[in-house]
């Protein structure tokens, strides 16, 4: 287990383009932070340097209490698992799983013991004489993870594991890969690009954008305050509605309609998220329902207000039409963005 | 998944039958007939032939001329079929670590490629030259002096080196494409997992390269015994005599030059069975070992 530090750490490749913009974060002992964000933000090229399999160009990488930059990856304490699981093909899963012990001069008896154990905890004891083309895709996944957890290393590391399952098994697979890091308490970073990973498996997120950073904290903090507009559009299914909105004496209104009390003057980005519209009769706002999504659970409701499109959640039990329609709105629930910068207000 | 199939009964045998008739005409028949007049003495100038039997067999086998072809093939089978391997894979290994004009290096040592047979051995000959080839002046620098159709090793080293050259870029080719067959991400988590590089080499890039290595190590001992013919003739320059030569080489010189069709057709057929249990070999014993992914 060790702490994780980044300091200014920076990724330009030889072409000139600058992958990673200089970041710098500290990640905690025991910590599960998720690195999210959309394909060629720099996510994974983050990862990869944090693993050794990509120079770094500026900035200091730390880990535990050395400075690791020019150390091999095999011996900076890591263990990574791959998104297409990058198992290898020509060994059975216990050689697959015991390939990292055995290269690190460790007892032959040692090394099956820490196998079966991991065996143990996966489910995999059946299948530890099979080569990984005689396994399923979770089986794979679990063998990945198996030759992660048997090194104890202090840091994991993880590259889109779940991409290539479906999506049942990728729901299972992330309650399971959640608990095992609860259970061994190792420091952990996990790449993906889907939000729903990030929000119900991090201790703190980081949404990356560009190359650049956007926002880092709790799912809570990067779900109710988002530090951008590209944060506010990226995390949520459905995303939080972002609108033009003017400020004028200490009011912001759309429509013409004041929406809630705010200093400053011009125009903002005015976002609410689409479970903070309440249907209601009494409501001071009225919008226009053009198309009704069913979701069982709730229901989507695509809308217009002002000239402007949303998207409203209501509870499976309210009635919806489509049609005209009166709201309400948790004016507490409200985020404010610069109309330009797209930066939280 | 869908299965194709053809409509017409006679249209796929239609389709296989020029491939087929080439095979018969210029493989089994010949095969055939090479097999039949092993069991007979011809007359030189075409006019008859006597029944002798096994007579061309065993007069093989009592031939110490035709023992020490044996020999030398097996001897310079192994040694090309080694080299032109283990170099190939060095270099293919190496190229591909190559990052900037990867495309110029890999050009040039596929060139060679191009280049057939006969003419190789050309180009060796005025490399080994007695006279004037280059490399006999520089093993001279080291005390050695080489005699190109002369003296029996040198000769063969010759024939050795001209063999290896013209072979290492087919192998290259091979090694290097299935070298960049390796997913990434398995070497890199080798990389994590084995800080030895010859270690992840051994443990982990071979094995997968296996399937290919297995597919050039037939090739190539099918290049050495066959198709170095023309590298061979080029070097001895058709003067046999003490030269050192391959048995289908030999083939060739008592058959043609020795008018022994006979003779030259009993060790043809013993060089298919030679070929046949070689190849039985090679699948039994060697490719169950192998990974294929």
């Amino acid at each position: 287990m060790a702490q994780v530090t980044l300091n200014t750490l920076r990724k330009v490749y030889p072409n000139g383009f600058e992958a990673v913009k200089p970041a710098s974060f500290t990640i905690e002992k025991g910590e599960f932070v998720v690195l999210v964000g959309p394909s060629g933000c720099g996510k994974s090229t983050m990862l990869r340097m944090i693993a050794g399999l990509e120079d770094i160009t500026q900035g200091d990488l730390q880990i535990g209490d050395r400075i690791v930059n020019d150390v091999d990856p095999a011996d900076r304490d890591i263990a990574m698992v791959f998104q297409n699981y990058a198992l290898y093909p020509h060994m059975t899963v216990r050689k697959n799983i015991g390939y990292g012990l055995k290269n690190r001069k460790i007892a032959k008896d040692v090394i099956d013991q820490k196998v079966t154990d991991a065996a143990n905890l996966l489910n995999l004891n059946d299948y530890l004489d099979r080569k990984p083309s005689q396994l399923s895709g979770g089986q794979r996944q679990r063998v990945a993870m198996g030759r992660a957890i048997v090194r104890d290393p202090s840091l994991f590391l993880f590259d889109e594991p779940l991409s290539n399952l479906d999506a049942k098994l990728r729901n299972q697979m992330r309650i399971e890969i959640k608990a095992l890091q609860r259970r061994l308490g190792v420091t952990s970073v996990y790449v993906t690009h889907d939000q729903v990973e990030a929000m119900t498996m991090a201790d703190r997120i980081i949404v990356m954008n560009g190359g650049e950073i956007e926002q880092i904290g709790t799912p809570a903090q990067v779900y109710h305050s988002p530090a951008s507009t590209f944060v506010a559009s990226f995390m949520g299914a459905p995303p939080m509605n972002l609108l033009d909105a003017l400020v004028a004496e200490n009011a912001a209104m759309i429509g013409g309609q004041t929406i809630a009390q705010f200093a400053g003057h011009g125009p903002v980005t005015l976002g609410i998220r689409p479970e903070d519209i309440l249907p209601d009769p009494n409501g001071d706002f009225e919008i226009n329902v053009t198309l009704i999504e069913e979701l069982g659970a709730h229901r989507i409701l695509h809308a217009t207000w002002a000239g402007q499109t949303i998207m409203v959640s209501v509870a499976k039990d309210v009635t919806a039409e489509t049609g005209t329609m009166h709201v309400a709105i948790k004016s507490d629930a409200l985020s404010f963005f610069d109309a330009q910068t797209g930066r939280r207000l | 998944m869908k299965r194709a199939g053809f409509s017409i009964r006679w249209l796929p045998i239609l389709l296989l039958l020029p491939q087929l008739s080439i095979i018969l005409i210029f493989f089994y028949w010949p095969a055939a007939h090479a097999v039949r007049s092993s069991f007979f003495l011809q007359d030189p100038f075409g006019f008859g032939e006597t029944f002798v039997g096994l007579k061309n067999y065993t007069s093989l086998l009592k031939s110490s001329a035709y023992l020490r072809s044996a020999q030398f093939t097996v001897i310079f089978t192994l040694m090309v079929t080694a080299l032109s391997l283990s170099l190939a894979l060095l270099l293919a290994v190496k190229a591909d670590k190559v990052i900037k004009g990867a495309k110029t290096y890999r050009t040039f040592l596929m060139w060679v490629y191009a280049v057939a047979p006969p003419v190789a051995g050309v180009i060796g000959l005025v490399l080994f030259d007695q006279s004037w080839g280059p490399l006999k002046e520089f093993f001279g620098l080291f005390g050695w002096d080489f005699r190109l159709g002369v003296d029996y090793f040198d000769t063969a080293f010759a024939m050795v080196v001209i063999s290896v050259w013209k072979q290492l870029p087919v192998n290259f080719i091979f090694f290097l494409s299935g070298l960049q067959s390796i997913p990434k991400s398995v070497r890199e988590a080798a990389l994590i997992d084995n800080r030895s590089a010859s270690g992840r080499f051994w443990d982990v890039t071979f094995p997968l390269l296996a399937p290919t290595a297995f597919f050039l190590l037939i090739i190539n001992i099918t290049y050495a015994l066959f198709d170095t013919f023309g590298i061979i003739d080029t070097v001895v320059k058709g003067e046999p005599s003490n030269n050192p030569m391959t048995l289908v080489y030999r083939v060739y010189v008592d058959g043609f030059r020795g008018n022994d069709l006979g003779g030259s057709s009993a060790q043809s057929v013993v060089l298919m069975v030679l070929v046949l249990a070689l190849t039985v070999f090679q699948f039994r014993m060697v490719e169950r070992r192998i990974h294929y992914t």
